[in-house]
């Protein structure tokens, strides 16, 4: 089976953002007063084979244990469907 | 004495590197990322650049090349590995030193002269300056902004583990004149057994009169004096 992983890294809530700020600056200036708090992270959309949704799900955490997050200063949440991007 | 210097897909500092070896009197070879031999280094340099083209993080990938594992080994076995800029990054996603390096403050990518102030020169890259002395070397980067957790910070400014704080010219706190933000203005740390150097600073770019500064000369020098001084600094194979 052929599974859409798409996997959220997202900056630790301790590690400042400054892009983030950048953003949500450029947000006020165009008039958007209700924002309050912007963090840009990262969208990282896998293609997986697998049999099972259990098993795909363990394989990308894995692989964002490994390489795709840094523990240090990010967070990441995981997305699972079957079916291709397509 | 040899120093080796690794040569990444998108490193760009090897060049001044070896120069630098070269004005200092001292020979150098080259270290490509795909081989494992680390012929016969006394201390193993990680330029700058952009290796892997800084793709997904700085430092991320080139993290898995093979000449890494002789790298990790090397580091294991006491040899000396000084890591600069891309080197700094690329050996705290290697683990061999803790922390993260995150986009400037500013999000400017900065490329100027900044002054370090030496915290200890109780390690073998720093031996030659002296403690509070400040050093113009150049920085040129745009994710030098170090950060770890709190209880990291203390534990490395309680061993004296931060060998470079960025300070103004007279070597005063820098403030908001930081060119990167760090935590606790911290520009350079070695590893536990004090033998791995990250420094985002350029020291190969202040290695002469004609670039500005010879200061960085100190760090090569303190690296010749160390392997000189002591043979227990393991040699690669």
């Amino acid at each position: 089976m052929r599974f859409l992983a798409e996997v959220v890294i997202s900056l630790k809530p301790v590690v400042n953002d400054p892009q983030g700020l950048t953003v949500r600056a450029g947000l006020h200036q165009l008039g958007f007063a209700e924002v309050s708090e912007v963090r840009v992270g990262k969208h990282i959309a896998l293609e997986v084979e697998g049999d099972s949704e259990a098993g795909v799900r363990r394989r990308v955490a894995e692989m964002c244990e490994r390489l795709l997050r840094n523990p240090v200063i990010e967070d990441y949440r995981i997305e699972l469907r079957e079916g291709g991007s397509r | 004495m040899r120093f080796g210097i690794a040569v990444f897909p998108g490193t760009w500092s090897d060049r001044d590197c070896a120069r630098a070896v070269d004005v200092a009197g001292y020979e150098s070879v080259y270290l490509w990322h795909r081989d494992r031999d680390l012929r016969g280094s006394d201390c193993v340099i990680l330029p700058g650049g952009f290796s892997y083209g800084d793709h997904l993080r700085t430092g991320a990938v080139a993290r898995f090349a093979p000449l890494m594992e002789s790298v990790q080994e090397f580091a294991a076995g006491g040899g000396l590995v000084l890591g600069i800029c891309n080197g700094f990054q690329i050996l705290c996603e290697a683990h061999l030193l803790p922390g993260a390096l995150t986009r400037n403050q500013s999000l400017e990518f900065r490329c100027e002269m900044s002054w370090l102030r030496v915290e200890t020169a109780e390690t073998p890259f720093t031996s030659a300056c002296d403690r509070d002395q400040v050093l113009a070397i150049p920085v040129s980067h745009g994710e030098g902004r170090y950060v770890a957790e709190p209880s990291t910070l203390d534990r490395l400014e309680a061993e004296a583990r931060v060998a470079f704080r960025y300070v103004s010219p007279d070597g005063s706190p820098v403030g908001d004149a930081s060119p990167n933000g760090s935590m606790r203005d911290i520009a350079g740390i070695v590893s536990e057994g004090r033998n791995v150097l990250g420094m985002m600073p350029h020291p190969e770019r202040a290695a002469e009169p004609l670039l500005g500064s010879t200061d960085g000369m100190r760090i090569f020098r303190s690296v010749v004096n160390a392997v000189a001084a002591d043979s227990a600094f393991a040699v690669a194979p």
